[in-house]
């Protein structure tokens, strides 16, 4: 048995490298992802006995295709059989699979990007494109899922299901979309990466470990997305999360409280993300038609560049805010503009903009704003504004770490 | 397949698309021969609903619909797939003031 465990290794390696993409190629093949997940399954279960045998393949991606369609057609051929145990009047009819398009290396390099899009699909509820896409694209199990979003395995199995069914039943087809539609459908599949992204890197609760591995599954989809299809938002998103991604042990202390940017150790920085980042952002920002993301990345980008808080080029991300707003004007982004502000030209200029955005009566719910007004009435020594406006996020606060933060600012104000 | 697009619109709406913008696009799906049938209805004061309970039928009037939408209009065209569909539904008049329902027609079991 000794001499098979190499070849059950190289099976191991090969399905870690390639599963997704025989199983991408067998969706389209078969036209069910169910049909397609069995015979992948059954594909890698021949490669276990053929290939210690006769050797392994010079190309196993095409061997294992092949081998799933041809046990996805045995099944579907027996399956007929008995049907017709039943119903002797109806022809055996086997599903005839196009050879052409199964050989042609266009189509099965697309195969991925179809997988894509079909799993976020705007039919499909939001929570359940964030599930099937990881199920089907980045191959987590449910349970891995589950845990990562804190939800009951079985509840997320279901939405999986129901997702498949509805791409069934619907007939949502699998497919890149048109170049008319592909803004709006791009837009829908960075997303679902993004908030699988925020939904690891926000961790706020025990399971941080696995959390963390979500946002890094986030950044490979990233990837893969930008080999497949690399349009500036596309970028723009990948670099932003790599940029995020590079402050992650210096927003935490080892208690697990939230640390401010200008508060953040900057040695603790990640290099090599903060260098993929920031090239990443000049490609996307070259290429013009410049989205929300890669204006994002190219703020998160001034910040990486900064060696320490006091060298920050605020009147840069001033600019780069104006630029935001004009791509997305939301209340949200004219909070952040108006923070870049005071940090440019004083509390007192960033404040005026503020409360000029909670009495348009925007954002009265939105914590980071209460909390931002706080910090600027305070450094204004503004102390009972300050107070308020901290309560008033403290009350709005529901994550522990966040919690405390705010009950140490509102603790460090004294009796003013 | 066939995709049923329902017309769903607030009824003070109903005035601000024109009748023959909604024939055109009728006759705009005829002509690309992906319509099968499409009806405006009249308001939905002029309704009955039907039940039939242990063998006896009870009629009322209505529907009651918590919602200020209400169904204005159908179109039932045959696509592709749903992306064929929700192109086409996107060109229905209404949905610009209202919204279209797009949903798929199920075969009956023989």
């Amino acid at each position: 048995m000794a001499a098979t465990d190499p070849i059950r290794e190289t099976v191991n390696d090969v399905y870690q490298a390639e599963s997704r993409r025989v199983l991408a190629t067998l969706i389209r093949l078969l036209g069910d992802f169910d049909r397609a997940e069995e015979a992948m399954h059954d594909a890698f279960r021949a490669a276990l006995e053929q290939w210690p045998r006769d050797g392994v393949p010079s190309n196993p991606r095409a061997w294992l295709v092949s081998a799933g369609r041809f046990k996805a057609i045995d099944t579907m051929r027996r399956l007929k059989r008995f049907d017709s145990l039943d119903e002797p009047g109806r022809t055996a009819d086997v599903a005839v699979v196009d050879e052409a398009a199964w050989a042609d290396a266009e189509s099965v390099e697309d195969d991925r990007l179809r997988l894509v899009f079909t799993c976020c699909h705007p039919a499909i509820a939001p929570d359940a494109q964030v599930a099937l896409t990881l199920r089907e694209v980045c191959g987590l199990t449910t349970e891995e899922i589950a845990r990562a979003f804190l939800t009951p395995a079985p509840t997320l199995a279901q939405r999986i299901v129901r997702a498949k069914a509805k791409i069934r039943d619907a007939r949502i087809p699998y497919q890149v979309p048109t170049p008319a539609e592909l803004p709006e459908r791009l837009d829908a599949v960075l997303r679902v990466v993004y908030l699988v992204f925020n939904e690891g890197y926000s961790a706020s609760s025990g399971a941080s470990l696995t959390r963390h591995e979500l946002s890094g599954e986030a950044i490979r989809l990233g990837r893969l997305i930008v080999e497949l299809l690399p349009e500036p938002e596309a970028i723009g998103l990948l670099a932003l999360m790599l940029l995020q991604e590079s402050r992650r042990t210096a927003r935490t202390s080892p208690t697990g409280d939230l640390i401010l940017l200008d508060d953040q150790d900057r040695s603790l920085w990640d290099r090599d993300q903060i260098a993929e980042g920031s090239r990443l952002v000049e490609r996307a920002l070259t290429m013009g038609r410049t989205g929300p993301y890669a204006i994002q990345a190219a703020i998160a980008a001034v910040h990486a560049g900064a060696s320490e808080a006091a060298a920050t080029d605020w009147a840069e991300i001033v600019g780069l805010y104006d630029v935001l707003a004009r791509a997305d004007p939301s209340p949200v982004i004219a909070l952040n503009r108006a923070v870049a502000v005071s940090m440019r030209d004083g509390p007192a200029a960033g404040l005026t903009l503020i409360d000029a955005i909670l009495d348009r009566g925007d954002l009265q719910d939105y914590r980071p704003a209460h909390a931002a007004r706080a910090e600027l009435c305070r450094r204004l020594g503004r102390t009972a504004d300050a107070r308020a406006s901290f309560e008033r996020a403290l009350a709005l606060a529901h994550q522990g770490p966040e919690q405390r933060f705010l009950e140490r600012r509102l603790a460090e104000l004294g009796h003013g | 397949m066939k995709y049923l697009c329902l017309v769903y619109l607030e009824e003070e709406r109903l005035k601000e698309v024109q009748d023959r913008e909604c024939q055109a696009c009728g006759d705009a799906f005829r002509q690309s021969g992906v319509l099968v049938a499409a009806e405006a209805l009249e308001k939905v004061a002029t309704a009955a609903t039907v039940r039939v309970r242990n063998g006896r039928m009870t009629v009322v009037d209505g529907p009651f619909a918590e919602t200020k939408e209400q169904l204005a209009g159908f179109y039932l065209l045959d696509a592709r797939d749903l992306n064929e569909a929700i192109q086409m539904a996107a060109k229905i008049p209404p949905a610009r003031e209202g919204s279209i329902e797009v949903r798929p027609v199920r075969e009956l079991a023989p």
